[in-house]
């Protein structure tokens, strides 16, 4: 699945009949099968831009098409796992996972549940409640219910960003195995450079006020891919050059 | 990894269950020792008062006497009829207001807009006194039955329509939003997320409702029927056993106290991190 974007704005409405634009200007393509990168500070707009591809917030201006469609709302091709753990308290981690497939009367999914519960390292737990699992393994059961329905589009905000570092490592490289198995579109969101370089294909950099496409970099690398690398420290070191020019420029009012 | 990991869990849930054995025993400890300062404050006042010359007639009022004519009520069949009849016009007159509340508080808080609208009446209708309908109850109404279902119906459906919509209103927003993404409809939005995500809210509802519906069934009793712990009351009142009639309060009170407590711990079945 290919995402335009184009020319795609966000302004939130504020008391006293002001607004804030968050985003502005943005364009982009995201071809089949990419895993994107969208890196930037805290609270620089990406959580907004995700939500945007997901169909949970409205556009204020601009297009964003998938395979040629404009998108008016959320859709289950387009699968979204959040920062925080979003599961339900009263379903054990077994409903939890097919909650959506079960919505969709998506019969064969379902079955599938079996051989997701394994890969994803949480056989024993199936009747067990979110209560009573620790926030990695939460996380693990939201990629599962992410992936049983074998979403074409993957969004993902922040999603490693309440882990150690151990679950962190385990997830990451989890992630990338299912995307290469699986082939579907990603775009992960984060404000971590080496997550950035380690995950994707592309990364896309946000920032400034209000946000816009800084610059977007190609990462040619094999997985799973070495952090200790010469290759890795050239990467990180442009990334970093590059944030560091955007800080110096001051901000316009 | 799994193996230890379970056992961990294993482990943390059964210290989990010593703690709260624990807090139990010391939570009843406490609750013994208020209930023995209540009865010596209720003696001493008592005697005080219904010890001076002149006020003979009231010594039924005081603990001994009380507490006599409670064993003598918890034997006699007469007032376990009228508890029945009393727990039963709580009971119909809460399903009612239950039904009619829920569906409404339930819709009122997924759409804001009608939230808006009926905010107003719903405020305004939910501060008058239930009592002040009897008039009007027993105009509307054949039996002072059906009245009182509809005094306590008046007393309760407020209380269960705000708190579900308070609930509703207060629904995890992310939990919304994964519905959303998993392509959930606004009837299956309210289905599987909205309404168990409001058990909570529902369950502390019901509680406030039985809270009220049992201070107003004692007055509604009042009215021409002859059954219920009211009427007993009036009865007693009019015979001049004040005995009697105390041990009725006593009685109402421990009643409203076991009621209470079987809803709270149903409560604490289902509220464990809900949010």
């Amino acid at each position: 699945m290919t995402i335009t974007i184009e020319k795609m704005c966000k302004s939130y409405q504020l008391p006293a009949g002001k607004s804030l634009k968050v985003l502005e200007d943005i364009s982009l393509t995201i071809n089949d099968g990419d895993f994107v990168m969208i890196l930037g500070e805290s609270g620089c707009g990406k959580s907004t831009f995700l939500n945007l591809l997901a169909g949970l917030l409205p556009l204020t201006s601009g297009d964003v098409s998938v395979n040629g469609g404009s998108i008016d709302g959320p859709h289950p091709s387009r699968s979204i796992i959040f920062q925080q753990p979003s599961l339900l308290p009263w379903l054990n981690v077994e409903d939890n996972i097919t909650f959506g497939c079960k919505l969709r009367k998506e019969h064969n999914n379902i079955k599938q549940i079996g051989q997701l519960i394994r890969i994803m390292g949480l056989s024993g737990f199936e009747k067990v409640y979110p209560s009573e699992i620790s926030v990695g393994m939460a996380q693990r059961v939201c990629i599962a219910r992410a992936l049983i329905g074998h979403p074409e589009i993957l969004l993902l905000d922040e999603p490693f960003t309440s882990l150690d570092t151990f679950n962190r490592t385990h997830l990451q490289q989890e992630l990338i195995d299912f995307w290469q198995i699986e082939s579907f579109t990603a775009v992960f969101v984060t404000h971590d450079i080496d997550e950035a370089i380690l995950m994707g294909n592309r990364i896309v950099l946000l920032g400034e006020r209000p946000c816009h496409v800084v610059e977007i970099f190609d990462i040619d690398m094999n997985y799973p891919r070495d952090i200790a690398s010469p290759q890795f420290f050239d990467i990180r070191t442009k990334i970093l050059r590059k944030f560091k020019d955007i800080l110096l420029t001051p901000p316009e009012f | 990894m799994d193996l230890t990991e379970k056992t961990l869990f294993e482990n943390t849930k059964n210290s989990d269950l010593i703690l709260q054995g624990k807090s139990l025993a010391t939570r009843m400890m406490w609750g013994i020792l208020g209930t023995l300062v209540f009865i010596v404050i209720w003696s001493v006042i008592g005697y005080g008062l219904f010890t001076r010359p002149g006020y003979e007639q009231f010594t039924g009022f005081l603990p001994v006497p009380t507490l006599e004519s409670l064993y003598h009520l918890v034997l006699d069949k007469a007032f376990w009829v009228s508890v029945a009849s009393s727990i039963r016009r709580v009971i119909v007159g809460i399903l009612i207001a239950f039904l009619l509340g829920l569906p409404f508080g339930l819709i009122i808080g997924f759409y804001k807009k009608l939230r808006m609208i009926t905010y107003p009446p719903i405020q305004f209708l939910r501060m008058i006194s239930p009592l002040s309908w009897m008039p009007i109850a027993l105009l509307v109404f054949a039996s002072f039955e059906s009245a009182i279902y509809f005094l306590i119906t008046m007393a309760t459906i407020w209380p269960i329509m705000l708190n579900t919509t308070l609930g509703v209103s207060r629904v995890n927003t992310q939990w919304i939003n994964m519905a959303r993404s998993q392509g959930a409809s606004n009837s299956q939005l309210i289905y599987h997320i909205v309404i168990p995500a409001s058990i909570p809210h529902i369950l502390v509802s019901l509680r406030l409702a039985l809270g009220i519906a049992w201070i107003v069934l004692v007055p509604a009793e009042f009215l021409g029927v002859t059954s219920g712990l009211g009427y007993l009351i009036n009865d007693a009142r009019d015979t001049l056993e004040y005995d009697r009639l105390m041990a009725i309060l006593i009685a109402i009170g421990i009643i409203g106290f076991i009621i209470d407590s079987g809803i709270k711990s149903i409560q604490n079945l289902f509220s464990w991190s809900w949010s």
